[in-house]
C-alpha cells in the first residue's frame, strides 16, 4: 500500500465490509437504545410511549440485577482460571513426545466441536443426573451420598460444564505457544541451574503469557454472553441468573422489551469496561 | 579447575550410532576446539559433555570426578548457545543474574559480577534493557556474561559465531581468545569454520562421522596432517591432493600441496597449466590452474600483484619438502 493510488484502491474495496459491519452493529445498538427509552410491552398494549430513563431505574433497582451481575463475573472467572490452569498443564503435557500423540491431540481438542446446548445436556443427563448420573453412581459406589449438582452446587456445576467446553480452547493456544519456545532457552536454563518447576517459572510462563492474555480476552467476550448452558440446564433458577439470562428473561418471560433494552445498555457498558482492562493488559503484554 | 576426561564415550540415537567408543583428555585451563563438517557430532559431543545428552556408555570426569550421571547444573559448566539463548522477557542484568539466583548467590555478590562482567564486555551501558532490542554482538556478549558469571570450570561454546556477519565475526574471535588469556579457564568450542579453529585454538580435535581424525595444536594439524581428511580440511583454500602418476613419483598412493606451497612462474616449471579463475584478494590472488597432467584443478597461492589471467599459460613448481605423500589407506607417509 505504497502509493496513492493503491490506498485509494485498497479503500474502496475496504468499504463494503466496512459498511456492512457498521450496518450490523449500529442498527441492533439504535434499536436497543431506542426501545430502552420506551415503554413498550407486545402483548400488554404495544408502544406505550417514552417514559425516559425509568427502565434504567427500574432495572437496576430490581432484586435480581446485582445478583446477576455476581453470577456473571463468577462465571466468567471461575471459567477462566480453570480453563487456563489446566490449559497450560495439558498444553505442556501434549508437548511431549508420547505414543498416539496425533489421536490425543485431536481428543482433546474434540468438546469444542460440541455445540453448548449439546454438551450441556449430556452433562446433565449423564454426569450430573442425581439418580442415574456417573457422578451419582461414582458416589454411591463409595457409600456417599449423590450431590443434586444442579440445584445444590448449580454455580460450579454450570462453571465446570462451560470450563469443560473452553478448555480445548485455551489448551489449543497454548499449546502452540509452547511449542514456538526456543528449546535452547530452556537447555540454557536446565545448564544455568534451575530445575523443572523453576524453569516453568521463570521461562515457560513468561513465555506463554502473551498467549494467556489472548485467551483471556477471547473468552471473556465469549463467556459474558453464554447463555444455552443456563437455559437447558437450571433455566436460570438456584442462583444461576447471569446478566444476559436475566435480560432474556425480562424481553420474553416478562414481555417487556423497554425494560430488557435497558438491561442490555449495562450489559454492553460492563462488557466495555471489561474489554478496556483487557485491552490494557494485552497492550502491555504486547510490545 | 577444568580438567575433562572422557573415556570411551559412546553415544547412540535409536540405531543411529552417532560416536562410537571415543576417548579424549582436555587439560585445565585450554581452550580446545572441536571441528568438522556439518554432522560430524561435534555438537552432540559437546552436548554430552555439558550433560544436556545422556552418554549411552562409557565415562567423562570433571576434574578426576565422575560426572557422567551428573544433571547439567552440577557440572559447573556453562555453556554459550549458537541461537544465544537469552531469556527475552528479562533484561540484560536479570539474564547476567539467572544463574546465580538459581544458585543463590548474595544480591550484592551478584551485583558485583554483573558489574565487572558488564565492564569486561562492554554491557554497562545495556544492562537494563531487552534483548530484542540489541544487536546481534551485543546478544553474544550478553549470552557470554550469562556464563562468566557462574564462574565455571570450563565455558563450552556451540557454534557461537555462526549468526553474527562476517566483520563482528572477527572482532568476537579475538573478544572470546582475549578473555580465554584473561580468565584462564578450559573452553571448549564448537565450529565448523577451520579459520575459527585454526586462530583460536590450542588444541583442534577433528571429527569426522563421530570419530577423532586428529588432536593437536593448530600447527601441529597443518604441517603435519595425520590422513587426507585433516589435509584437506585444515588450511584455506584446500590443500591440492591427487593421484596417479606425480604420486607415484614419491612413493606414495596420493600427495598433497598447500597452495602457498607452490610458486607460479611464467617462464618454466614443474608443471605446465592453463590459468581458470583467478580469485583476486588484494593481498594475494589465487590461481586454479587446469590442464596441468594431473587429475585434480591446482589452486596456487601468489603475490596480490601477479599478473595472470584467464587462459593464459603458467608453471607451477612444489616446494618440496612441503610434499605431503599419503598411502592407500589415506594416512600419512612419513
Amino acid at each position: 500500500m505504497a502509493t496513492a493510488q493503491s490506498r485509494s484502491a485498497a479503500r474502496l474495496m475496504m468499504t463494503p465490509a466496512v459498511v456492512l459491519l457498521l450496518g450490523w452493529m449500529l442498527v441492533p445498538l439504535i434499536m436497543t437504545l431506542y426501545f430502552s427509552f420506551k415503554r413498550y410491552l407486545p402483548l400488554r398494549g404495544g408502544d406505550l410511549g417514552w417514559v425516559g430513563f425509568e427502565n434504567y431505574v427500574r432495572f437496576v433497582t430490581s432484586s435480581a440485577f446485582w445478583p446477576s451481575v455476581q453470577t456473571t463475573l463468577i462465571i466468567v472467572g471461575g471459567v477462566l482460571v480453570i480453563t487456563i490452569c489446566l490449559g497450560v498443564l495439558l498444553a505442556i503435557l501434549l508437548d511431549q513426545p508420547m505414543w498416539g500423540q496425533g489421536i490425543v491431540r485431536i481428543l482433546v481438542i474434540a468438546p469444542f466441536f460440541v455445540m453448548p446446548t449439546v454438551s450441556a445436556l449430556v452433562w446433565k443427563n449423564m454426569f450430573m443426573d442425581p439418580i442415574n448420573g456417573l457422578f451419582a453412581h461414582l458416589w454411591k459406589f463409595f457409600g456417599a451420598e449423590p450431590i443434586q449438582w444442579l440445584s445444590q452446587a448449580s454455580l460450579p456445576s454450570l462453571v465446570m460444564i462451560v470450563s469443560w467446553q473452553w478448555l480445548p480452547f485455551a489448551t489449543l493456544i497454548l499449546l502452540t505457544a509452547i511449542q514456538s519456545l526456543d528449546s535452547e532457552q530452556l537447555e540454557a536454563a536446565e545448564m544455568d541451574g534451575a530445575p523443572a518447576l523453576k524453569r516453568f517459572w521463570y521461562i515457560i510462563l513468561p513465555h506463554l503469557s502473551r498467549a494467556i492474555t489472548i485467551v483471556v480476552l477471547i473468552q471473556t467476550i465469549f463467556l459474558l454472553a453464554i447463555f444455552a448452558e443456563i437455559f437447558v440446564t437450571t433455566g436460570g433458577a438456584f442462583g444461576t441468573k447471569t446478566l444476559s439470562y436475566l435480560i432474556f428473561q425480562r424481553v420474553l418471560e416478562s414481555q417487556n422489551i423497554g425494560l430488557g433494552s435497558a438491561g442490555g445498555v449495562y450489559a454492553i457498558i460492563l462488557a466495555n469496561i471489561l474489554a478496556m482492562f483487557l485491552m490494557r493488559i494485552v497492550g502491555k503484554n504486547l510490545d | 579447575m577444568g580438567r575433562i576426561t572422557l573415556d570411551q564415550v559412546t553415544k547412540s540415537f535409536g540405531e543411529v550410532n552417532v560416536i562410537p567408543p571415543l576417548d579424549l583428555t582436555i587439560e585445565d585451563g585450554e581452550f580446545v576446539v572441536f571441528v568438522g563438517p556439518s554432522g560430524c557430532g561435534k555438537s552432540t559431543l559437546l552436548r554430552l559433555i555439558a550433560g544436556l545428552e545422556d552418554v549411552s556408555s562409557g565415562q567423562i570426569r570433571i576434574d578426576g570426578n565422575d560426572a557422567t550421571a551428573l544433571p547439567p547444573a552440577k557440572r559447573s559448566l556453562a555453556m554459550v548457545f549458537q541461537s544465544y539463548a537469552l531469556y527475552p522477557h528479562m533484561t540484560v542484568r536479570k539474564n547476567i543474574a539467572f544463574p546465580m539466583k538459581m544458585a543463590g548467590v548474595p544480591e550484592d555478590e551478584q551485583k558485583r559480577r554483573i558489574e565487572s562482567a558488564a565492564k569486561a564486555l562492554n554491557l554497562a551501558d545495556y544492562l537494563d534493557r531487552r534483548p530484542g532490542q540489541l544487536s546481534g554482538g551485543q546478544r553474544q556478549r550478553v549470552a557470554i556474561g550469562r556464563a562468566i558469571v557462574r564462574e565455571p570450570a570450563a565455558f563450552l561454546f556451540d557454534e557461537p559465531l555462526s549468526n553474527l556477519d562476517a566483520a563482528l565475526r572477527v572482532g568476537m574471535r579475538m573478544e572470546i581468545s582475549e578473555l580465554h588469556k584473561k580468565l584462564d579457564t578450559t573452553m571448549i568450542y564448537v565450529t565448523h569454520d577451520q579459520v575459527e579453529a585454526m586462530t583460536m585454538a590450542d588444541k583442534i580435535v577433528v571429527l569426522q562421522a563421530g570419530i577423532i581424525e586428529q588432536v593437536g595444536s593448530p600447527l601441529d594439524l597443518y604441517r603435519a596432517p595425520r590422513n587426507r581428511f585433516v589435509a584437506g580440511f585444515i588450511g584455506s583454500p584446500k590443500m591440492n591432493i591427487f593421484e596417479g602418476e606425480e604420486a607415484k613419483k614419491h612413493n606414495a598412493h596420493a600427495i598433497g600441496i598447500r597452495p602457498e606451497h607452490l610458486t607460479a612462474s611464467k617462464e618454466g616449471g614443474t608443471w605446465k597449466g592453463t590459468v581458470g579463475v583467478s580469485e583476486h584478494l588484494g593481498s594475494d590472488t589465487f590461481l586454479h590452474v587446469h590442464d596441468t597432467g594431473l587429475d585434480e584443478t591446482i589452486t596456487v597461492r601468489v603475490g596480490g600483484e601477479f599478473d595472470a589471467h584467464h587462459g593464459d599459460t603458467v608453471f607451477l613448481t612444489p616446494e618440496q619438502d612441503k610434499i605431503h605423500r599419503f598411502g592407500a589407506d589415506g594416512l600419512r607417509i612419513d
